[in-house]
């Protein structure tokens, strides 16, 4: 009947409960004093007899009823509602109700009701369901709910969010590493040029420079994309390979093609190495459930597997 | 002869005038970012001119410079005439003119620039929120100052209203701004988590209950009255709505944080006094008009009757919604849907500004001792007003009804049925719907600053004489 832990000591609790029971109770005598003595309805009502400003004056009509009637079925709703839901203080209510219960209590319906549609599916493995129909509707629609905000509504990507559309992955392509994506998320971590020990400007420019010539831009300067392959194999080989292919364990991406995920321009390259970048796919799993995370698995699985 | 002293219209004037060139500018702002919501592209890319930058601008220059005004210019004007007496610290009453001009303006630079302490209402920052504060003590002073130097015993009704006003809108901008400076321009909230939640929502619904609710009530009792020539309906209604709306008001803060991490004994409460409020509320409703019984008539001739008696009308629609919305049941489909927005602003502009405007109207001829320039154009602006306000609130209901049926809406397999960018697609029309509305508003005030311009224009100011008050007749 008491919840003795929602304060931390039993004072709170009444100072909570008697304010608002007196307050109402207040209400019902206020309402009472003033709606006594109704006159006569054949009486002309008079005046209270001040005047202020030359001729502001008040009559002293009594209290309609339909409104007096209102405002007794508000209050009496008020000390129901009251009695029913936890509202004084620590005092649960009569109904036991909480929002938490009730949370979970719509989840569990919605469980029992969809939960059966998506374990169909749930043994089946991604690169048989990316043929079935029903599966990847579902999948799409699990997509728009909660993929696109950040990956666009046609799964292109925006900067600093990956294209799903494309067969260029930074973690992997697999229907097993899709999977494991959005279950488990990916933290990716390239380091900024001072924890790189890289210490000027030049050294920067130099980098890119040479980052640029992977991709065989072209305008590059020759001397620059010299000197700064050797701080490339000196340091960045360790995460992007020495020939600048880019790691899936690491989600490191490959630097030899002409996708970019942050984008491709010589500033944008500089402030990457500059500032670094830490690119976060949250984990879905706890929220999703594994059942949902496979057909949404299945359905970005679907976008390159059923391209042909 | 001793020559009969007179009362202080000066201030009243400064404040009448400005809540005039406020209203145009805080709407004309509002017109804009409506129109940004129809058409992003107008935000020409320019940070200042971000929908987030200038969303604070209106609400508080249509609020606090508009209707602060407004209030100002009524409450000085009231407090005198129903005292019997001139106002008292004159000299503190033009502090209040020039300090609260001068928020105004800092809050029309700082805000642009992005300086907020992001409390919804409150964005201003500490050094503005300090001379708020002690603008409105000065306010204080000089209202009950005159209170208590009145020549008459009993204290009119209007002054009950707009003493509760300014006293708990004292209490609210103390202790909702209260917080930790670590620049000049920068703070951080006192409050942590939830509880800078419900700190902020005690003082932003009653921001509505006491500001723009209980301060414009005081309007009401004494213009309305005044411009129907008839006694208010009911001293004993006033008494219970008074009491009833000021203690039942200060509790309905939580109806805006259902269904959040805000404790669900505080939202019960909060939905619980919401709902007992809407008697107190229709209280005020009936006594304004009631008091026009046995002189409907007017209502076919006077324009400025007119505004104030369909201000009323939508202050009681208001008022009915306001506690069905806070119904968790409804409030669960309504929450941060555009029916929040229309809801607001059938309080806002039905209500608040129609019934200032109508005031205005009363005031501006008295205090320049001139005819209204014409009745014609008060009686195109209330037209103009009215299809504005009606476009408007039609508009937001239905898209905010459709928004929260759309983000409710779910597939046979328990997805969603839209995505959130369909549901922004479907609202288009009725932004541009909106727009138009608050265009049609904007074009009713600017009729009424050309009216009131040929009004004053060459105009002697007037400082009318104060009257010996009445003798109180035995009971």
């Amino acid at each position: 009947m008491f919840d003795s832990e929602l304060f931390i000591s039993d004072f709170w609790s009444w100072f909570i409960a008697v304010p608002t029971l007196v307050g109402i109770a207040a209400c019902f005598w206020l309402v009472w004093w003033q709606s006594g003595n109704r006159p006569d309805p054949n009486e002309e009502v008079k005046t209270m007899g001040h005047v202020w400003d030359e001729d502001l004056a008040e009559l002293n009509n009594p209290l309609p009823l339909w409104w007096l009637n209102m405002f007794y079925i508000t209050l009496f709703f008020g000390l129901i509602y009251l009695a029913l839901f936890p509202g004084l203080g620590a005092f649960k209510g009569v109904l036991g109700w909480t929002s938490v219960a009730q949370y979970q209590a719509e989840i569990d319906s919605a469980e029992s009701e969809y939960g059966p549609i998506y374990a169909k599916y749930a043994s089946q493995p991604i690169e048989d369901l990316v043929h079935n129909e029903d599966a990847l509707k579902i999948g799409e629609r699990l997509y728009i709910t909660y993929c696109t905000a950040c990956h666009g509504s046609d799964a292109g990507g925006n900067p600093g969010y990956p294209n799903l559309r494309d067969d260029d992955w930074l973690w992997g392509g697999t229907p097993q590493a899709i999977e494991t994506t959005i279950m488990q998320g990916r933290q990716a971590m390239m380091p900024s040029a001072q924890m790189n020990n890289l210490k000027t400007e030049e050294e920067i420019n130099n980098v890119a420079q040479y980052v640029m010539s992977l991709s065989g831009r072209e305008g590059v300067n020759a001397e620059a994309v010299e000197k700064g392959k050797a701080t490339f194999t000196q340091i960045c080989s360790a995460c992007h390979t020495p020939a600048g292919t880019g790691m899936q364990a690491l989600g490191a991406p490959n630097l030899t093609d002409t996708t970019w995920l942050y984008g491709g321009s010589e500033r944008t390259i500089k402030e990457t190495i500059t500032n670094g970048r830490q690119g976060k796919m949250p984990a879905h799993g706890e929220f999703l459930g594994e059942a949902k995370v496979h057909l949404l698995a299945t359905y970005i699985y679907s976008l390159q597997a059923n391209k042909q | 002869m001793v020559e009969q002293a007179t009362y202080n219209y000066k201030v009243v004037r400064q404040f009448a005038i400005m809540a005039i060139v406020w209203a145009i500018v805080g709407m004309a702002v509002g017109v804009f970012i409506a129109a940004q919501l129809a058409w992003p592209a107008l935000n020409f890319d320019t940070p200042w001119l971000t929908f987030s930058r200038l969303r604070p601008l209106h609400t508080n220059a249509v609020i606090f410079a508009f209707g602060g005004c407004a209030l100002f210019a009524t409450s000085y004007y009231v407090v005198q005439r129903t005292c019997h007496t001139r106002l008292f610290a004159e000299k503190l009453a033009n502090f209040t003119f020039w300090g609260w001009q001068l928020v105004i303006v800092l809050a029309a630079i700082t805000l642009p620039l992005g300086i907020t302490q992001s409390k919804e209402y409150a964005e201003l920052e500490w050094p503005i929120d300090i001379l708020i504060a002690v603008v409105w003590v000065s306010y204080a002073v000089v209202f009950f100052g005159t209170i208590a130097k009145r020549t008459v015993k009993h204290i009119y009704v209007a002054n009950w209203f707009y003493g509760a006003f300014i006293i708990t809108i004292a209490m609210l901008h103390i202790f909702n701004n209260a917080s930790v400076p670590v620049s000049a321009l920068k703070s951080y909230s006192a409050y942590a988590g939830v509880q800078d939640a419900m700190i902020q929502w005690w003082y932003g619904h009653n921001a509505v209950g006491f500001f723009l609710t209980a301060g414009f009530l005081g309007m009401m009792y004494y213009f309305v009255p005044k411009q129907a020539g008839r006694p208010v309906y009911s001293y004993r209604l006033s008494i219970v709505h008074f009491w009833a709306l000021i203690f039942t008001y200060i509790w309905a803060g939580p109806h805006h944080l259902h269904y959040t991490a805000l404790p669900d004994w505080t939202q019960t409460l909060g939905m619980v006094m919401s709902l007992i409020l809407l008697a107190p509320s229709w209280g005020g409703m009936i006594n304004g008009i009631m008091t026009l019984s046995g002189a409907w008539e007017k209502l076919r001739t006077d324009p400025v009757l007119r505004f104030l008696i369909v201000s009323i009308s939508f202050y009681g629609m208001s008022t009915f919604e306001g506690p069905m919305m806070a119904i968790k049941t409804v409030n669960a489909l309504s929450h941060y849907t555009d029916w929040t927005i229309g809801h607001v602003h059938s309080g806002a502009l039905g209500w608040v500004a129609l019934v200032s405007m109508g005031s205005l109207y009363y005031l501006i001829p008295r205090l320049f001792g001139r005819e209204l320039y014409s009745l014609k154009l008060v009686e195109l602006h209330f037209w103009v007003a009215t299809i504005g306000v009606v476009l408007y609130i039609s508009s937001m209901w239905v898209s905010g009804i459709m928004q929260g049926l759309m983000w409710r809406a779910t597939n046979s397999d328990g997805t969603l049925t839209y995505s959130f960018v369909e549901s922004v697609q479907a609202m288009h029309p009725f932004y541009v719907t909106r727009t138009i509305g608050g265009a049609f508003f904007l074009l009713g005030a600017i009729v009424m600053a050309y009216n009131v311009w040929r009004t004053v224009a060459g105009a002697q100011a007037v400082d009318a004489k104060i009257p010996e008050p009445q003798l109180v007749h035995a009971h």
